[in-house]
């Protein structure tokens, strides 16, 4: 199963990124957990500067940027 | 059952509250209506003056600097390695790139100080990056004047680096420990030869800033020559940025064709009112970026993006100051005499009540440029709007409380105070010299 971790302290850009890796993972039908980090110290953890980014299985793949559900796809297969 | 009678408590105040509002509501008495109507004035002039002409372009600079300038090329000078004396001047200015959504200022600003260069440069960041970012910029040069548009951006780099430099010597014992967690930087973006961004910018600008090119006092000399030419110099730059973007941007140039044609049928149609026709390009090449991928397809999104997040809260901060102090020269619910008493002129109690309201005050993104505008038509003198722009965007009591939660009590304190002691003095200065 899949660990998804959305960082962002809960902007438009952050809920974008959360809704497109929803959609992404629906499509690809894989089995996984989100969760949506806010707290800064939690997000500092992940080396992470820009919001929002997104980790999957702790790995941080995106920084900064809201991707198309179709190039989020590439990162969690 | 609690938790249901808390929540139903909770609707039947809110009904409560807004009926008793409305029971009592002053309509008829001659300050109430009056501010209604000044209120609803100033929305008009607003929708008249500035969107078309000066808000949508300037979205659509922002949506191409958040799309096409490489941060993580900016985030090197900022890292932990970086010189100190660039990281200062690179935190001070960057706000114009990196912060463009605001919200992103708070992580980046912890970034900076746990990951990067460090306490003073990330400070500099924080109280700079709010308040030069693009939009910002723009509006307050266009609604209040190019004087205190230029002085709010030099104001708030040149003090920004002051208050970096002051928060680094008064904790520079704390500051030896940080964490060695190596910061996740953006991907690296596609390079495109910098000249060609520089002209794709420098076009934008230009179409931006001729648009809006006031009428001047004299009826002749360059000045006025360009306020004559204004419209085909726009046109020009138009054209030149729609060649831009179908020969580098990868744009289909049959819909940049389109849209030129529609552009230039109404232009020849209603030769009196060119915002007729310039509402047809931005509609035109919102149209034409929206029906294509890739980079083009996501200038759009951000640009829209920033439309859809700005515009009604900017339009709910017009309204409320419209009802609060009225148009310039008229008066709202407030008397103009409240304001001129306590923030007019150039005195230190002037400029210092600003700085502190506006340390305190929430505004959303380009909210405070309505009030101070209003403010000013209510004899707010030039010192105090400055303090206030300074003092506002990096501020307020709910950010107060996330960077309390970042940096603990003694740093927000000290953090806080010099924002209010310098902005005040940013304005006096600038009352000073650009006379009250």
């Amino acid at each position: 199963m899949k660990k998804i971790q959305i960082l962002g302290t809960g902007c438009p850009k952050c809920k974008k990124l959360a809704e497109n890796t929803e959609t992404a993972a629906k499509e690809l039908g894989v089995d996984y957990e989100m969760e949506k980090v806010t707290d800064l110290n939690a997000i500092m953890a992940f080396g992470v500067m820009m919001t929002p980014a997104l980790a999957v299985d702790g790995v941080v793949k995106i920084v900064g940027k809201v991707p198309e559900p179709a190039d989020i796809k590439k990162l969690l297969a | 059952m609690t938790d249901d009678w808390k929540k139903e408590g909770k609707i039947l105040a809110l009904i409560v509250g807004v009926f008793l509002a409305c029971f009592y509501l002053p309509v008829g008495a001659a300050r109430f209506d009056n501010a209604v109507m000044e209120s609803l004035h100033l929305v008009r002039w607003y929708a008249r003056e500035h969107v078309l002409l000066c808000l949508i372009p300037a979205f659509f600079i922002a949506g191409a600097i958040s799309v096409f300038i490489s941060q993580a090329s900016v985030m090197k000078y900022l890292g932990a390695n970086a010189p100190k004396v660039l990281a200062y001047g690179v935190a001070s200015v960057s706000g114009t790139i990196l912060a463009v959504c605001s919200c992103t200022v708070l992580p980046l600003f912890t970034g900076i100080w746990r990951m990067g260069a460090g306490l003073g440069p990330a400070t500099a960041f924080l109280y700079s990056g709010p308040a030069i970012n693009v939009l910002a910029i723009v509006l307050t040069a266009r609604v209040l004047g190019p004087e205190l548009g230029i002085a709010r951006a030099v104001g708030a780099v040149g003090f920004s680096v002051v208050i970096g430099l002051l928060m680094h010597l008064i904790f520079r014992r704390e500051e030896r420990e940080r964490a060695v967690v190596q910061a996740a930087m953006p991907d690296a973006e596609v390079p495109r030869p910098l000249w060609q961004n520089a002209v794709y910018f420098a076009l934008m600008v230009a179409i931006l800033v001729f648009a809006n090119w006031g009428k001047p006092a004299g009826e002749s000399g360059l000045w006025f020559a360009l306020y004559n030419a204004k419209w085909a110099v726009t046109a020009g730059c138009a054209v030149g940025l729609g060649v831009v973007l179908t020969l580098w941007f990868g744009l289909s140039w049959g819909k940049v064709a389109l849209v030129a044609l529609s552009t230039a049928l109404l232009a020849m149609l209603f030769p009196d009112q060119p915002v007729l026709a310039f509402a047809a390009g931005s509609v035109g090449l919102s149209v034409a970026t929206a029906t294509s991928g890739g980079e083009m397809g996501e200038w759009f999104g951000v640009t829209w993006g920033f439309a859809k997040q700005i515009l009604p809260l900017l339009l709910l901060g017009v309204l409320v100051a419209g009802a609060l102090l009225g148009r310039p020269g008229q008066e709202g619910l407030i008397p103009n005499a409240w304001v001129a008493w306590a923030v007019g002129g150039n005195s230190l109690s002037a400029n210092f009540l600003a700085s502190l309201l506006g340390a305190f005050m929430y505004f959303a993104t380009l909210t405070e440029v309505p009030i101070v505008q209003g403010l000013i038509g209510s004899g707010m003198g030039r010192g105090p709007a400055l303090a206030l722009l300074l003092a506002g965007p990096a501020l307020s009591l709910p950010s107060m409380l996330v960077i309390y939660s970042v940096m603990g009590f003694k740093k927000t304190v000290v953090f806080c105070s010099l924002v209010v002691v310098l902005s005040t003095a940013a304005g006096m200065i600038f009352g000073a010299i650009a006379g009250a």
